[in-house]
């Protein structure tokens, strides 16, 4: 069954104890979160015999909760892309829309829920990695607040913009999942005290009293007209459910897209840095010169992955760090501004979690500055360091549409709260 | 394009710069797309300077020996191993 949608980079089981809140459930794992003595490839040829001597936060509490791991599940190379295509174990394919991509990076996390081969997962979202995956498979997927949860163990990308989060078939489904990995860690310096004591599942209520939406016009203009009928279609239903709607105004979003990358890109040539064939990967050769023989085991990077290493060096580079990555810096600050002055007025921000419907395989991989634009609605998010939740809001003709919430800080509670009115 | 994109020698150079091995036809394609995407980041001209107040704080711990990786598990995914030590090129 997987076989047919290559869901799975490694398929095996991880026994968790016998009793706790996710027994008997089964959970999907992105390949970048480490787990004991099972390979954990990033979708990298560079790591796929890479083998972790020791158990992400995350998957030690996925354990404590009782839940059995069930596999790693494919992603995008180190989870730059959106669409799981470039990862180096070919792409894996849609199950809710046939020759689809399952979006990405998490896509094999989202397509292990909808195609009923996990009952939950775990994936990561630096720019909207859960997000997105989850509304092209027409799944419930969750970015936490920045700190909410440990990225001990998670493989770095972008870290200060990452966050480990749940993929569902319900938002209740996700909050209960959400709920066991949420809380502080003395393995990462940046947890907080937040959701330590979490009870996000009892906040999937489906109740709208008194709740204003935002909607930034800004991230619905641009929007393909199908994606924007079942986004008017959804609000209408929320309406109808006795929810504000209004429109608030994000200037500083025009230019997200731009930081988002400059930022990420940055972190991740620095971050790459380790995988130099000595300590990780396969040797560049002994003879010769160090740099050299660093550069040969390097080619082993896919292409998508050697672009953002590449940019993110000339980016930080003499001359070039005041251009880029330093005004960078200002619009990610102008971004969180212009959220915390819309939240003054309104509870949540509604948008489409993606201005598209799921893009057919292949479409999208020669072209990589197109495919950069089509996260315009989910890196805000990452820049601002604030929760999201992507919820299915029906289909159009090329598949799933999903609508985004988005929250203020540590507003896990009410993303979920109206989030799960969309199911009532 | 802009006139500050990289052609490709800058790209090889900063290829370089990252170690990283690119080949000719890698480096003719970066060069086209570089154009494209440094071209839009550039638009990040127009963003005001913005006053950052970052609330941080530091979190220290107690500097205390404690349990760690062996040094077998530390140098199980090494591609190669001599000693009980990582082996690298040589550095000249």
């Amino acid at each position: 069954m997987s076989a047919d949608y290559n869901i799975f980079v490694t398929e095996e089981t991880i026994e968790g104890e016998s009793d706790g809140p996710l027994a008997d459930r089964t959970v999907a794992v992105k390949d970048n979160i480490s787990t004991e003595g099972v390979r954990t490839t990033c979708g990298s040829e560079m790591l796929d015999d890479y083998v972790p001597p020791y158990d992400a936060t995350v998957v030690e509490e996925l354990k404590q909760a009782g839940a059995t791991i069930v596999g790693k599940a494919n992603m995008d190379e180190f989870g730059m892309g959106s669409t799981t295509e470039t990862s180096a174990f070919g792409p894996t394919e849609n199950p809710a829309a046939p020759g689809r991509v399952p979006g990405g990076s998490s896509g094999g996390s989202a397509a292990a829920v909808a195609a009923g081969e996990a009952d939950l997962a775990l994936g990561s979202d630096t720019g909207g990695s859960v997000r997105n995956p989850a509304a092209f498979c027409g799944v419930v997927g969750i970015k936490p607040t920045y700190g909410l949860v440990s990225r001990y163990g998670l493989v770095a990308y972008a870290n200060s913009l990452e966050q480990i989060g749940p993929l569902a078939p319900t938002v209740a489904e996700a909050a209960e999942l959400l709920d066991v990995i949420s809380g502080p860690d003395e393995n990462d310096a940046t947890t907080r005290q937040e959701g330590a004591e979490s009870d996000y599942a009892s906040a999937a209520t489906g109740d709208l009293d008194g709740t204003t939406i935002g909607v930034p016009t800004e991230l619905v203009e641009g929007a393909d007209e199908g994606v924007r009928e079942r986004f008017e279609d959804a609000l209408d239903d929320l309406r109808a459910q006795g929810a504000t709607v209004e429109d608030v105004s994000l200037p500083s979003i025009e230019h997200a897209v731009e930081a988002y990358y400059v930022i990420a890109m940055s972190e991740a040539s620095s971050n790459l840095a380790r995988f130099d064939g000595v300590r990780f990967g396969t040797s560049g050769g002994f003879e010769g010169n160090w740099n050299e023989a660093f550069s040969r085991s390097r080619e082993a990077f896919g292409e998508e992955v050697k672009r953002r290493i590449l940019l993110g060096t000339y980016a930080l580079s003499a001359g070039y760090h005041d251009k880029y990555y330093k005004q960078a810096q200002d619009a990610r600050a102008w971004v969180k501004q212009d959220f915390d002055e819309a939240f003054e007025s309104v509870d949540v921000l509604a948008s489409p979690t993606m201005p598209v419907p799921p893009f057919e395989q292949g479409e999208s991989l020669d072209d990589p500055l197109q495919m950069y634009l089509a996260d315009a609605n989910t890196v805000p998010v990452n820049l601002a360091d604030l929760p999201a939740i992507s919820v299915p809001a029906g289909e159009v003709d090329g598949g799933p549409v999903g609508i985004q919430f988005v929250g203020p800080a540590f507003g896990e509670d009410e993303i979920i709260r109206v989030g799960s009115a969309v199911e009532n | 394009m802009s006139d500050t994109s990289p052609g490709p020698e800058e790209v090889r150079h900063v290829a370089d710069l990252a170690r990283v091995g690119l080949d000719d036809e890698e480096v003719e394609r970066f060069t086209d797309q570089f154009a494209d995407i440094l071209d839009y980041f550039e638009t990040l001209e127009e963003v005001p300077e913005v006053d950052r107040e970052a609330d941080l704080v530091n979190v220290m711990r107690a500097d205390e020996v404690r349990d760690s990786l062996t040094q077998e598990e530390a140098l199980a995914n090494a591609s190669e191993t001599e000693d009980g030590y990582f082996k690298g090129p040589n550095v000249s």
